[in-house]
């Protein structure tokens, strides 16, 4: 333990070293100073305090405005303009990612629906072992966070690109040939785990080959952003790239780390969890709070509360976030200094979360009204709100007194819910509500299928969440008493698991809207909107525009 | 920010750094894999069959395999065996650690439960043998036959799981696999775990040193569960 001991107070003091001359230089070259400045970056000269949302009607649009007190806007039409150039020039990589993902969510929620019946009707679908439990669970968790979450984030990512650097994307098709590898790593691997071919670690199960696709993909989705980031015409990196960017790092150093034959034993059930939990921490969070960052202000048009905090809040989530996964493995064989660093760092996530926390609430706090009218801001806004509360509910089941009860429960596996789904897929649907009319030029042509949707996934989630998270905890009690025998731990759990498998059904149902929906506008159907046309402005060829627009008038 | 590198390579070293602090650090400390107990000894190659089938029908998802610490839950007293050390899992790739106890721990399911019959019964009517249990059961590790012949195993039923007309047997996948739970027994005593160091001032102990006695193998082998008495084992 000691050579341990030793590095740690090493790195300790090289780390505060190394920022404090982080910080002299930060400030020297001024990386603060013209920060709020670069805040406004994403928006179009005057276009501030003007309101954006695709998904919204005539009138509601009109009362949305309204919350503005600006009163006339003198906005770059011409900038404007360019921009609807730049939101199509992803056209074909975004709706690669994004239409994929919708496939993955639709059979991963199936897949979901499946495992968690099962737990509570365990003779259900037990003839052949490629529905056993123990298979279709894993089957749907690679489905939803690799297939649905990851490729979702990435669409949604790439479609960030030029908004975030004011310039057409270049590159697409690298990242498009990415989501086609993506998808044969995808359906190779389901088929793989579905087959009884797992590798056996959990979040890794795809054999290594299937894996290579996704690093593949992932570093093929990389090459438009950094070939846009060179050609880029703003000065400033906006909050989002810098989440976008490290997301991408990130992602293939993990996922070849975890698959090198290095480690065996306890030590691979050490990088297995600080695998795991790097996916959501150091992947889905980055892309998730990339979305966040430039949607709730976008949508508002109030530029980010404090930027200065982003910066905070990123180098924090950085250097905490990467070092909590060894408390999955509290009370295991592994050294104490092992777990109780990632207790630490578990528990100093709260700074870069309350910065995030600041920034994304404060922002609507004065637009607040715009989340009952504007259907993108409120997923958005309820998906920020559900990463403050995973990540503080995180913090805290880390702590040693806590974890000793809800370890080994279904409440974990509530929580990893309220990350991967409550917060990251929240913000994915309302990105996509968001992007999907700037692509294909077509409104959503039902604003009731979007609430519909909203509805069914907001309250079934709260059926899915709170009876497991409560269920979990009265298990974990139940285990710890010796005096109850075990089953009590089991039976106890049932109705909670019942209640699960409704509020999961409800949530699937939503993705069913949501997927018809998604359709309807891909293929151009349902009624026009009364919305002002100017999607269709400088789409595509002119005689396009033209008939466009004259169908509309 | 402005530059595009400094966030690649900060993101990178970061992550480097967390990289070898979580995971270089621990390896280079334990070196499982290099020194494993003389009383563990390595998986047969059916019990190595039998843990692919375990890996295969994802058993992992419910059952963990890592006893803690009085201390820390009463998973002695559940019979579910010492705490476990690194060293358990010499042989271990991959890991079944397990983060899920929707079942027991199996870690020593082999000690607690050695009866072939209990398992094979267990595996194709879980709740034959164990009401109220919400296990699937895994039909499909077994088949049903007219006749018996030598050197098969038939599964005894009660008489409700019967099949009418013919005999469940297990088929050599479930007998792998039964084997491989026989084999999870790291009942042996272990000096990983700590111990009330007899150098130590008197004056230092405290009230937690009861508990690290606790650990005494000696006591430990006392607080393993009597087997489950075998169900139907008489046809």
């Amino acid at each position: 333990m000691t050579p341990a001991i030793a590095f740690l107070l090493a790195m300790t003091f090289l780390i505060s070293i190394g920022g404090i001359f982080l910080m002299v230089w930060g400030l020297a070259n001024d990386q603060w100073g013209d920060g709020e400045e670069a805040a406004k970056v994403i928006f179009a000269e005057g276009e501030l305090g003007r309101e954006e949302d695709p998904a919204l009607t005539g009138v509601r649009r009109k009362g949305i405005q309204k919350e503005h007190e600006e009163g006339d806007l003198n906005i770059d039409e011409e900038e404007l303009a360019e921009r609807r150039v730049f939101d199509r020039s992803g056209r074909t990589p975004v709706l690669w990612w994004l239409s994929s993902s919708i496939v993955w969510l639709l059979l991963g929620s199936l897949f979901g629906v499946v495992a968690s019946i099962k737990l509570h009707v365990p003779d259900w679908l037990i003839q052949d072992a490629v529905l056993t439990f123990g298979r279709v669970r894993p089957a749907h968790l690679n489905v939803v966070a690799y297939g649905w979450a990851s490729m979702a984030g990435v669409g949604v990512g790439i479609w960030l690109v030029p908004r975030l650097f004011k310039t057409p994307l270049l590159g697409g098709q690298y990242a498009t040939l990415g989501a086609m590898l993506w998808n044969i790593g995808m359906f190779s691997g389901t088929v793989a785990v579905l087959g009884g071919m797992s590798e056996g670690l959990e979040w890794l199960e795809f054999p290594w080959f299937v894996d290579i696709f996704l690093v593949l993909g992932g570093a093929l989705a990389a090459v438009p952003l950094l070939m846009t980031i060179l050609r880029r015409r703003v000065h400033h990196l906006y909050v989002s790239a810098w989440y976008l960017i490290a997301a991408l790092v990130w992602f293939p150093m993990l996922l070849i780390t975890a698959k090198l034959p290095l480690f065996t034993g306890v030590e691979q059930a050490i990088m297995n969890w600080w695998f795991a939990h790097n996916v959501l921490g150091l992947w889905m969070s980055p892309l998730g709070l990339a979305a966040a960052y430039y949607f709730i202000p976008k949508i508002t048009g109030t530029p980010i509360y404090s930027y200065s905090l982003s910066l905070i809040g990123f180098w924090a989530l950085a250097l905490f976030y990467s070092q909590v996964g060894v408390h999955h493995l509290i009370g295991g064989p592994v050294p104490t200094w092992l777990t109780t660093l990632s207790i630490v760092t578990s528990v100093m996530m709260v700074i870069p979360v309350l910065a995030v926390a600041i920034n994304h609430h404060m922002t609507i706090y004065s637009r607040w009204r715009m989340v009952l009218s504007s259907p993108t801001l409120r997923f958005v806004v309820a998906g920020a709100m559900m990463y403050t509360f995973a990540s503080v509910q995180g913090s805290i089941e880390a702590l040693r007194s806590v974890n000793v009860i809800t370890h080994f429960t279904h409440y974990t596996v509530a929580h990893a819910h309220m990350g991967v789904y409550g917060f990251f897929s929240f913000i994915l649907f309302g990105s996509i509500y968001f992007i999907l009319p700037r692509l294909v030029a077509w409104e959503w042509p039902h604003i009731w299928a979007i609430e519909l949707h909203f509805w069914l996934v907001f309250l079934g989630f709260g059926i899915y969440f709170w009876p497991l998270s409560i269920g979990g905890w009265l298990q974990g009690t139940a285990m710890l008493d010796a005096t109850r025998p075990f089953m009590d731990s089991v039976l106890l759990t049932m109705p909670y698991l019942k209640a699960r498998s409704v509020g999961g059904s409800l949530m699937t149902l939503g993705h069913v809207v949501f997927a018809a929906h998604f359709i309807l506008v891909m293929r151009r159907m349902g009624p026009a909107s009364d919305a002002p046309p100017k999607l269709m402005q400088g789409f595509g060829k002119r005689k396009n525009v033209e008939v466009a627009n004259g169908a509309k008038s | 920010m402005t530059r595009a590198l400094g966030i690649i390579a900060g993101a990178a070293l970061i992550l480097l750094y967390a990289t070898m602090l979580l995971l270089i650090m621990p390896a280079i400390q334990l070196r499982t894999g290099e020194n494993p107990p003389a009383a563990l000894a390595p998986y047969t190659e059916a019990q190595a069959r039998g843990r692919q089938t375990y890996i295969a029908l994802g058993c992992v998802y419910c059952h963990s395999q890592q006893p803690r610490d009085a201390s820390l839950a009463p998973d002695m007293t559940r019979g579910w065996g010492r705490p476990s050390v690194p060293k358990d899992y010499s042989y271990d790739n991959p890991h079944l650690m397990g983060t899920m106890r929707t079942g027991p721990d199996l870690f020593n399911i082999g000690a607690r439960q050695p009866s072939v019959d209990w398992h094979l019964t267990h595996l194709y009517a879980p709740r034959s043998v164990s009401p109220g249990s919400n296990m699937p059961g895994y039909p499909f590790l077994f088949d049903v036959i007219d006749f018996v012949p030598e050197g098969v195993t038939a599964v005894n039923l009660p008489p409700e799981y019967r099949v009418r007309g013919g005999t469940v047997i297990a088929t050599p996948d479930a007998m792998d696999l039964v084997e491989y739970l026989l084999g999870l027994d790291h009942t042996y005593p272990t000096d990983d775990l700590p111990q009330a160091d007899p150098d130590d001032q008197p004056a230092a102990k405290s009230a937690d040193d009861d508990k690290v006695s606790v650990l005494d193998t000696d006591l430990l082998s006392g607080t393993l569960l009597p087997p489950v008495a075998k169900v139907g084992a008489t046809q």
